[in-house]
């Protein structure tokens, strides 16, 4: 009740004239000057200048101001300065002194700084009515933040408060706002509170304006008002606040599937990542790769060790021997660069272990394609074992670089930079691979070889090598996939048992050997799996219709991400009944392909 | 008649009645006489479990030509349909002293789902362990084989399958239990099962089990549907081209190879006390492969010897080297596979041809 008769009188001096010269006064000499001024009268109309427009900076200030702890010092010309005394007491008891108005050390006028005793100056005086105003001021600090999305943060939480003594405070901030993000949080927390308006036209414009903007954020408040509305018997409002529930209500239909869209996107893009490095060994190769899991994960662990290398390092518990990684110390950016090395570093890594499995063991199996998935399965646990033993059994700690840490907001819509960067970059080595494959003559190599074995040989390719290449450069597919699942996901002994079976799958209904199904097969892969995931909740109570199993269906439904999951790998059962090689199936006039 | 061709089967016939004999026979009457611990006996009980899983492989793998990577599935859902009556036969003897089991109360259910109810019959239990099984198997088969999946791609897929039933009886929505799956079981068919004759009797059943479901693969494999079967395997465009359905014969043989490793996973819930999703997900289908693969795959001797060997050195060295145990398994793959295709059934004529080979002294 204070603060409703303090404001509006606040605010007709805000713009009354030492309002209007104290505009381009600096918040934080306001408040100096207001504290120098004798006349209470004078000191609440310069501190009212303040509101609204002093950010947080101003808060050690008035807290001084108000622990009678700003004092009042006379210079030489007869003008008093608030200061602020800080620093160790000497013997005399005098700190040193620094002006209020700008926080500078108070010199006097042969430039050496003042030391002034505390008992001997005079605090500045404060009453009832000044303290409202400095609580008025911290209250609104935020308004004045610098960040805009601080600002608009402070405004909308103001809205929700739906405290109509705020009312001009929020009109004043959207005269000077410049910034669009701040000025449609005032459009919608000005409406919120012309809600509480008594008069039923002004409440009604609010709802249309509340309709216009549509935010996430005032759809509780909508529902609570339309039960309101209704009670109170008011056709009109209840219309409108009706309108305005349902603009909400279908703006987040919009970002719902909008922010599914994107999450489909982005497990497509994480799918296409891991399973590229597949594509090669298995589509092209025919070399059925299960530690093609266990190269991802030793991406993942490479990228674990360059973070350590370019950190402090680290002891390695590597079987039972303590083996010291030495770090290089680097801090700051040098530091979190190190993602950008472990890229390649990973690559390199995954590419070396690839190319020592192929020689020692794939290349006896070129035959004998189910023979090559049992062996391989074996090393594969022999490397999820070695991961135990040199790694430790629990998860290892990759933390995310900043430049890949955080969120963009488009529209409502959350959007992880992480995801961003990955959507791009499986993009980014999808389009490289494609290059080498068609316009380098490695790539005609690697096309030609695994066409016709035989004849490539014939022709003088050097088929071994050919071989053991593509499998490195598909096992370092594998190995850049893991350095971006490192920033995704756990990186643990058994983090490419989560891939495996997932990448199998995108590459056989892509069509073996065919870059272009895969892409296509990943995204569509991650997209259902992210639709079912989103909307099976929805239709789980319409499954209680289906005789017999009905309430046992809609009791699996709710987990929707195990059974979104199943139903898509259910569903890839069936499309391979209508597609049986997939979505591009190389044409084929031999029998056995 | 000499011809070694013949002298093979016929060995392998002898060591088969022997190996039968010694299991069926020795072992149980070693146990009565007090000679071998319960304990000794109930491992062997399960390493026989086993030998039904990998000899369900290799009727696929070694006969048909048909990799699958989903018989722990069919194990598992034996396992689980039969713990559902070891479940209900716990009564009110759980830690919550309520007639449904305990995981239900945990739930927070009062009174038993509806698809429990007829479990508390044995009969109806048995008929269950064969009843779905084998009609997953045949749905799933009838989809993959119509299409023509074959090779690495019906691998693939029967792996895909295990992977998502693995993550589904996870789940404690689907009431089995959850991660934790059915243990604490305490009678079968009235009899305590921490009653050494109890043990004796399940041991018994398994090896009886094996016994008659390795006789039947013998008796298969010499009728003329044993033979379009390997031909099948060798070679199955022209048995299509030759007029024969492979589809039918494909089909029968994943449903049968279901069955035996449903019988297998049946008798492997009480004798090991516990089951639960772990068994079912898709590296203990591999493991049941390697244990052919190292056995000798095409045979029938191959996966018995191959599932009792491989879990021997597991229980060994999981508990002498429990770090290494996965490079040794690994390592043991990996050499099988590139230096011993015919598995350690064929090492004895290796070693024969080795020698031959020598110029006499």
């Amino acid at each position: 009740m204070k603060a409703f008769l303090l404001l509006p009188c606040l605010l007709a001096l805000l713009f009354a004239t030492p309002g209007r010269a104290a505009a381009t006064e600096n918040p934080r000499a306001l408040i100096a000057r207001a504290a120098t001024e004798a006349q209470p009268a004078q000191a609440r109309q310069l501190l009212a200048a303040a509101v609204g427009r002093a950010d947080e900076s101003v808060a050690p200030l008035l807290d001084a101001w108000r622990r009678d702890a700003l004092f009042l010092h006379a210079q030489a010309d007869g003008g008093r300065v608030a200061v602020l005394l800080t620093g160790e007491k000497d013997e005399r008891g005098a700190q040193s002194a620094l002006r209020a108005a700008d926080g500078q050390p108070l010199q006097d006028e042969a430039g050496r700084p003042v030391r002034l005793v505390a008992a001997d100056l005079p605090a500045a005086e404060h009453d009832a009515s000044l303290r409202r105003t400095m609580k008025a001021i911290l209250d609104l600090a935020e308004l004045a933040a610098v960040d805009p999305t601080r600002r608009a943060r402070s405004v909308r939480n103001l809205g929700l408060a739906q405290d109509a003594e705020k009312l001009p405070v929020l009109l004043a901030r959207e005269s000077v706002e410049s910034a669009p993000e701040v000025r449609r949080a005032l459009r919608e927390a000005i409406a919120l509170l012309r809600l509480k308006d008594p008069r039923e036209e002004i409440r009604v414009a609010a709802l249309q304006e509340l309709q216009a903007v549509s935010s996430l954020a005032t759809s509780d408040l909508l529902a609570r008002v339309v039960q309101e509305e209704a009670a109170a018997g008011n056709r009109l409002a209840l219309e409108a606040a009706r309108r305005a529930q349902q603009a909400v209500e279908w703006h987040r239909t919009k970002v719902d599937f909008a922010g599914t869209l994107f999450r489909g996107l982005s497990l497509g893009s994480i799918l296409l990542v891991a399973a590229l490095g597949l594509a090669i060994t298995f589509g092209l190769m025919r070399v059925i790769n299960m530690a093609h899991g266990e190269l991802i994960a030793v991406g993942a662990y490479t990228t674990y060790l360059t973070q350590a290398v370019f950190g402090t390092g680290m002891t390695l518990p590597c079987f039972g021997l303590s083996v010291p990684i030495p770090g290089l110390q680097f801090s700051g950016a040098a530091r979190e660069a190190y993602f950008i090395a472990a890229l390649p570093a990973s690559f390199l890594a995954a590419a070396t272990v690839g190319l020592l499995l192929e020689r020692g063991i794939i290349r006896f199996l070129y035959r004998r394609p189910l023979e090559s998935l049992l062996a391989t399965w074996g090393v594969s646990l022999v490397l999820q074992q070695a991961f135990r033993l040199i790694f430790g059994a629990n998860n290892v700690q990759v933390s995310s670089p900043s430049y890949l840490s955080g969120n963009w907001l488009v529209g409502d819509v959350i959007l992880g930079w992480n995801r961003v960067f990955v959507i791009g970059f499986a993009l980014l080595i999808v389009l490289g691979m494609g290059l080498v494959l068609t316009r380098t003559s490695l790539g005609l190599l690697i096309r030609a070889s695994m066409q016709n074995r035989t004849m490539a040989a014939c022709l003088g390719v050097r088929t071994e090598r050919v071989n053991a290449l593509t499998f490195a450069l598909g096992s370092g597919l594998a190995g850049l996939a893991g350095a971006f699942l490192s920033q995704i996901g756990n990186v643990g002994p058994s983090l490419g048992q989560g891939y495996i079976i997932d990448s199998f799958m995108v590459v056989v209904v892509g069509g073996v050997g065919s870059l272009g199904g895969t892409i296509l097969s990943a995204f569509g892969i991650g997209g259902i799996d992210q639709v079912l995931q989103q909307y099976l909740p929805l239709v789980a109570p319409g499954l209680a219709w289906v005789p017999g199993i009905g309430g046992f269906l809609q009791n699996l439904a709710q987990d929707a991400a195990v059974f979104g999951k199943i139903l898509v790998l259910a569903g890839i059962i069936l499309f391979l009944q209508w597609r049986p090689a997939g979505l591009f199936a190389p044409r084929s006039r031999s029998l056995d392909e | 008649m000499n011809t070694p061709a013949r002298q093979v089967p016929r060995l392998e016939t002898i060591l088969l009645l022997a190996l039968g004999v010694a299991l069926v026979v020795v072992l149980p009457l070693l146990h009565a006489a007090g000679l071998l611990s319960s304990f000794t006996l109930g491992v062997w009980g399960k390493y026989l479990c086993y030998a039904m899983l990998a000899l369900s492989v290799d009727l696929l793998w070694g006969h048909t030509g048909l990799l699958s990577l989903g018989q722990a599935l069919f194990f598992t859902l034996g396992g689980y349909l039969h713990g559902m009556y070891l479940m209900r036969m716990i009564g009110e003897l759980g830690q919550y002293r309520k007639p449904i089991p305990d995981f239900l109360v945990f739930l927070g259910w009062e009174r038993l789902p509806a698809f429990w109810e007829p479990f508390a019959s044995f009969p109806f239990a048995v008929a269950m362990v064969f009843l779905i099984p084998g009609l997953v198997a045949f749905g799933f088969g009838y989809l993959a084989f119509r299409s023509r999946v074959k090779g690495v791609y019906f691998s693939i897929l029967t792996q895909a399958l295990t992977y998502a039933a693995s993550i589904m009886f996870f789940r404690n929505n689907l009431l089995l239990g959850g991660n934790n799956g059915f243990t604490d079981f305490k009678f079968i068919l009235g009899h305590r099962l921490d009653d050494p004759t109890t043990t004796r009797a399940l041991y018994l059943a398994s090896a009886v089990a094996l016994f008659l479901a390795v006789a039947f693969c013998r008796w298969l494999r010499g009728t003329k549907f044993g033979l379009v079967q390997h031909a099948i395997r060798d070679g199955e465009n022209r048995v299509l081209f030759s007029g024969y359905a492979a589809v039918h014969f494909k089909l029968f043989v994943f449903v049968v190879a279901a069955l035996i490793a449903a019988v297998g996973g049946a008798l492997y819930t009480p004798q090991v006390g516990i089951i639960n999703p772990g068994e079912m997900q898709p590296e203990k289908s591999l493991e049941a492969v390697v244990w052919v693969a190292l056995g000798g795959r095409g045979t029938l001797l191959g996966p018995v010897l191959g599932a009792v060997s491989v879990n021997a050195l597991k229980s060994w060295a999981t508990r002498a080297y429990p770090d290494l145990w996965l490079i040794l398994l690994g390592g043991i793959f990996v050499l099988a596979v590139l230096f011993l295709p015919g598995g350690l059934v064929s090492l004895p004529a290796r070693l024969r041809a080795l020698f031959s080979r020598r110029p006499p002294s």
